[in-house]
């Protein structure tokens, strides 16, 4: 007989068949997974887990046959004889059918793990301008602290690190602290027995020779700031939800909104590996908020979208540099906008949100049940289409029912290739 | 037999020299005292997660690649994490030598429960049963496993995924139509399958002459010639193994892809018998370790809190819920196997009046051993029960008989219950629901129109009005049709050769432009 310990022999023989699997069935999975993800927060989302798909097409049948008159044995018999009838109770004990197989129209559930999850939830997906991003890292280089060096220019030395190393070789070669000298000399301008003068001139004398030999500060104390030059990776990205709350927003528009910014925001901290959020807000006023105040807070008044923009790059200003910071943009409204405001709008992100933004994208929401197709081009939408004109990351696209939503982010986001192929 | 108290082990923890000590004593009692003849043993240890790999491609260690068993995995996967499934403690394959896979988180005496039933129970069971010596090649099977996987793997590469996937497809959807069902001319010999496999591709490529092409052949014969008497001995219909009718017959099929149908009936036909011996499989097995079980124990080998924990996962698997209980699924088979091997064992050494009536010929023989052993070698579950199903165990597990005609309005009939008048009637219902004959629908290749469309003609003979499902059978039909790549029809017709249905399928022509 053998004994064969398989234990360490690799493991997930059976990876590849389930790869076949995810793979054929590819648009089936999609889809749920987009359902089940309608249903989560925007953290959630990322979790992975199980999914359940139809089973129309990943079906193995066999040729099956059922109904007909039925001869069953059965264990168990309590009280039957012979010839008794037993009334039918609707469809009966059903059979169980075996898990995975059965009739086509059960759901197959299975679960998915985190990284299969969001892959098929974002798949065909691409940053917009990632490989512009991509050339531009490698050139900027960055300097980092690297511990500290016994050489280097006297601005960088490091005074703690300096004061500390002197006062560690202090105490160990005993220099004589200058109270020591100070009392020594009290006593003696007290004293007035000779001898004892002389005692403590002596020894003042001689601790004051060991303390100008061995100096407060030696050059071997020294040390200074090192720094090392590296390759700067911009692995963080900011992402502006920027979002109408004036009166005429109802609540289903700022459900959109949400839903568009969470796959932002999942499709984000995907490629970055810090992404903030900011939410402003805005009616004629901007301010930046909390989530919560955010989609829940109630405002009221008119609608200036240069304010929103106008904070938004007070913040970039204050806290986000573009050359540390990926920035991404995303603006929810219903398209109402002053029109006094326009030449204001389009200066601003023409020339200051724009070329420091990865991307805007631009989402006009919709009453519940109105067709895209029926929305008439409002005053924002008319205003950003002509700045579109000249090629700047910018997209829009109007939206007016939940399941839009992802198609809409779709569109937005799809690899760069085939923009640019349909774009000439 | 020395009385040694030694134990083999004690607590919860083993080793690889307790596994072999285990073995060991094991296979002395299995020898010596049931008389017992097995494959040499090969057990391999594995980890939860292997074991999931392994249910995944129906338990064998090694087999191609298919998104079907990725989809069990995902499956099978899914509920062991929701703790809705638990794992099996062993698999077993019938193969020389037999191979165990033992899960690692047995304890030592599920072990020893585990070696007992496979290595020595199954595997007696497989070394001897006529169906698994009829139908299995028990050296052959793994290294065609092998020879499989590479194939696929190279049709892969030679011919694309999709094409080898789609083949694929079409042949499981037939597997359980790709079966022998009576033993041909010779033994299946799978290494020599094999090694036929690529003579046979080697000959293709070295006697391949462009000129053959444009050589001239006589005139064409007139369809009509061929009568239809002669047109169906020369397609061998009719024929019940649609996936051999189509490997030889099919007009368009590739080399390679009659090649895969090949393997994927070969690999239904080694599943074959193991369908038909559920109910005897399980049973020898649970006999044979409850009778191992018990007797290290009388040799004081087994302490009596491991014998204890034994007994309880004994009694676990030969649990019998009711009909009315939530958790009946159907008869057990390792309780109702276990029952017959230990009722035929009573029959044999201490029968009563009625034992003699019903069993003439082992009432009383007082070798239990050699009856068990004649009867583990020849039979099958069907006439097992049949013939061994006594009148007490009816009794003991209350069996009846209940008879649903769905065009009796007033309800399901009581046909027989465990009494004097029904035993017999009883016993026979109960067989035929382990007769493969009822199980699988009786579906036979009756003609091909040659001389028109090349349609395949297919027919079902119903039984006892159960038809084909509809949704299924379509798609299994597709697939067909997809093969065959002409019209495919099937008709189901009930015993008066009434027309009850018709099929037609047209082919969707995806594997023809592979």
């Amino acid at each position: 007989m053998h004994i064969i310990d398989r234990r360490l022999n690799p493991g997930s023989k059976s990876l590849e068949n389930r790869q076949r699997f995810l793979r054929r069935a590819k648009a089936l999975v999609q889809g749920a997974v987009k359902k089940s993800s309608q249903d989560r927060d925007i953290k959630e989302v990322l979790e992975g887990g199980e999914v359940s798909i139809p089973l129309d097409g990943m079906n193995e049948p066999r040729f099956r046959r059922e109904g007909g008159t039925r001869d069953m044995v059965l264990p168990g018999n309590k009280k039957f004889i012979e010839g008794d009838i037993l009334p039918r109770s609707g469809e009966g004990r059903g059979r169980a059918s075996a898990p995975g197989e059965g009739d086509s129209e059960d759901a197959f559930r299975f679960v998915l793990s985190r990284d299969e999850f969001v892959d098929l939830f974002l798949d065909d997906l691409e940053l917009p301008d990632l490989a512009k991003r991509k050339l531009a890292e490698a050139e900027s280089e960055g300097l980092r602290r690297a511990g500290y060096a016994t050489s280097g220019s006297p601005a960088n030395i490091s005074v703690s690190r300096t004061v500390r190393l002197a006062l560690a070789r202090r105490v160990a070669l005993r220099r004589p602290r200058p109270e020591t000298i100070a009392e020594l000399e009290a006593e003696l301008a007290e004293c007035d027995d000779e001898e004892r003068r002389s005692e403590l001139l002596a020894e003042i004398e001689a601790l004051q020779a060991k303390a100008r030999r061995i100096p407060f500060i030696d050059p071997i104390d020294i040390r200074f700031r090192r720094f090392e030059t590296t390759p700067k990776q911009v692995a963080q990205a900011v992402m502006f939800c920027l979002m109408d709350v004036s009166g005429s927003m109802s609540e289903h528009m700022k459900d959109l909104a949400k839903r568009f910014y969470m796959l932002l925001y999942v499709f984000l901290t995907r490629r970055y590996r810090h992404v903030e959020i900011v939410f402003i807000r805005h009616t004629d006023r901007a301010e930046e908020v909390d989530e919560d105040t955010f989609f829940h807070g109630p405002a009221s008044g008119g609608t200036l979208v240069s304010s929103a923009l106008e904070a938004m790059h007070e913040i970039v200003r204050s806290r986000f540099r573009p050359a540390d910071w990926n920035i991404y943009a995303a603006q929810a409204s219903d398209g109402d906008n002053a029109t006094s405001d326009s030449d204001a709008v389009s200066r601003l992100l023409t020339e200051k949100i724009l070329p420091v933004s990865q991307f805007f994208a631009y989402l006009e929401v919709g009453e519940a049940g109105g067709s895209t197709f029926d929305m008439s081009d409002s005053s924002l939408w008319t205003l950003y289409q002509r700045l579109r004109a000249d090629g700047v990351p910018l997209s829009m696209r109007k939206v007016s029912d939940r399941s839009e939503i992802f198609p809409v982010f779709h569109d937005l986001f799809q690899r760069r290739r085939k923009q640019e192929k349909a774009a000439p | 037999m020395t009385g040694t108290a030694e134990l083999l082990f004690e607590g919860a923890d083993w080793d690889f020299q307790k596994l072999q000590r285990i073995h060991d004593a094991c296979g002395e009692i299995a020898r010596s005292e049931l008389g017992l003849d097995v494959y040499p043993n090969q057990i391999e240890v594995i980890t939860a997660e292997q074991m999931l790999d392994a249910y995944s491609s129906v338990g064998m260690p090694l087999f191609y690649k298919h998104w079907s068993f990725g989809k069990h995995f995902a499956h099978h996967e899914a509920f062991y994490r929701k703790g809705l499934m638990g794992l099996a403690y062993e698999i077993v394959i019938n193969s020389s030598p037999c191979i165990s896979y033992l899960m690692e988180e047995n304890t030592a005496t599920m072990q020893a429960l585990v070696i007992a039933h496979a290595a020595f129970g199954h595997n007696h069971f497989f070394k001897n049963n006529y169906l698994f010596k009829q139908w299995t090649d028990a050296e052959g099977i793994l290294d065609y496993l092998d020879f499989a996987k590479s194939y696929v793997a190279q049709c892969e590469e030679r011919h694309g995924r999709l094409a080898v996937e789609q083949t694929l497809d079409a042949a499981h959807a037939l597997m359980s139509h790709g079966i022998d069902r009576y033993p041909g001319k010779k033994k299946l010999d799978l290494r020599a399958e094999e090694k036929r496999a690529g003579d046979r591709r080697q000959h293709e490529e070295s006697a391949f002459n462009d000129l053959w092409r444009t050589v001239p052949t006589g005139p064409v014969k007139s369809a009509e010639l061929l009568s239809t008497e002669r047109r169906r001995k020369l397609l061998g219909m009719p024929d019940e193994n649609l996936l051999y009718f189509l490997e030889k017959t099919a007009p368009r099929l590739q080399a390679w892809q009659r090649e895969l149908l090949r393997i994927v009936r070969h690999i239904a036909q080694y599943f074959y018998p193991q369908t038909q011996t559920k109910v005897m499989n399980e049973g020898t097995a649970t006999y044979v370790h409850y009778r191992i079980m018990t007797r290290l124990h009388e040799q004081g080998r087994i302490s009596d809190g491991n014998f204890l924990e034994f007994l309880q996962s004994h009694t676990n698997v030969v649990f019998q819920p009711d009909f009315d209980d939530q958790r009946f699924s159907g008869f057990n088979p390792y309780a109702l196997g276990f029952a017959m091997m230990q009722d035929i064992e009573r029959i044999v050494t201490d029968p009563d009046d009625e034992d003699r009536e019903w069993f003439p010929d082992i009432a009383g023989t007082g070798d239990a051993m050699a009856v068990l052993r004649d009867v583990w070698a020849n039979y099958r579950d069907e006439s097992f029960i049949s013939q061994f199903l006594s009148p007490r165990l009816m009794r003991h597990l209350r069996m009846f008989h209940l008879h649903d005609d769905p065009a009796e309005s007033a309800g399901i009939r009581v046909d027989a219950i465990h009494d004097e008048r029904g035993y017999r009637r009883v016993r026979r219902e109960l067989s035929r629901q382990y007769d493969v004959g009822f199980i699988d629908p009786n579906i036979e290749v009756v003609d091909v129109d040659l001389a028109g469309d090349r349609r395949l003609m297919l027919r079902h003979a119903v039984i006892k009005g159960a038809q084909l499902n509809e949704t299924d059978a379509r798609r299994v039909l597709q697939h067909l049709a997809d093969l065959w790549s002409y019209d495919v029809s099937l008709v189901e017709v009930d015993a008066t050769d009434t027309v009850l249905k018709e099929y037609v399928l047209h082919p969707r022509g995806l594997v023809a432009a592979a």
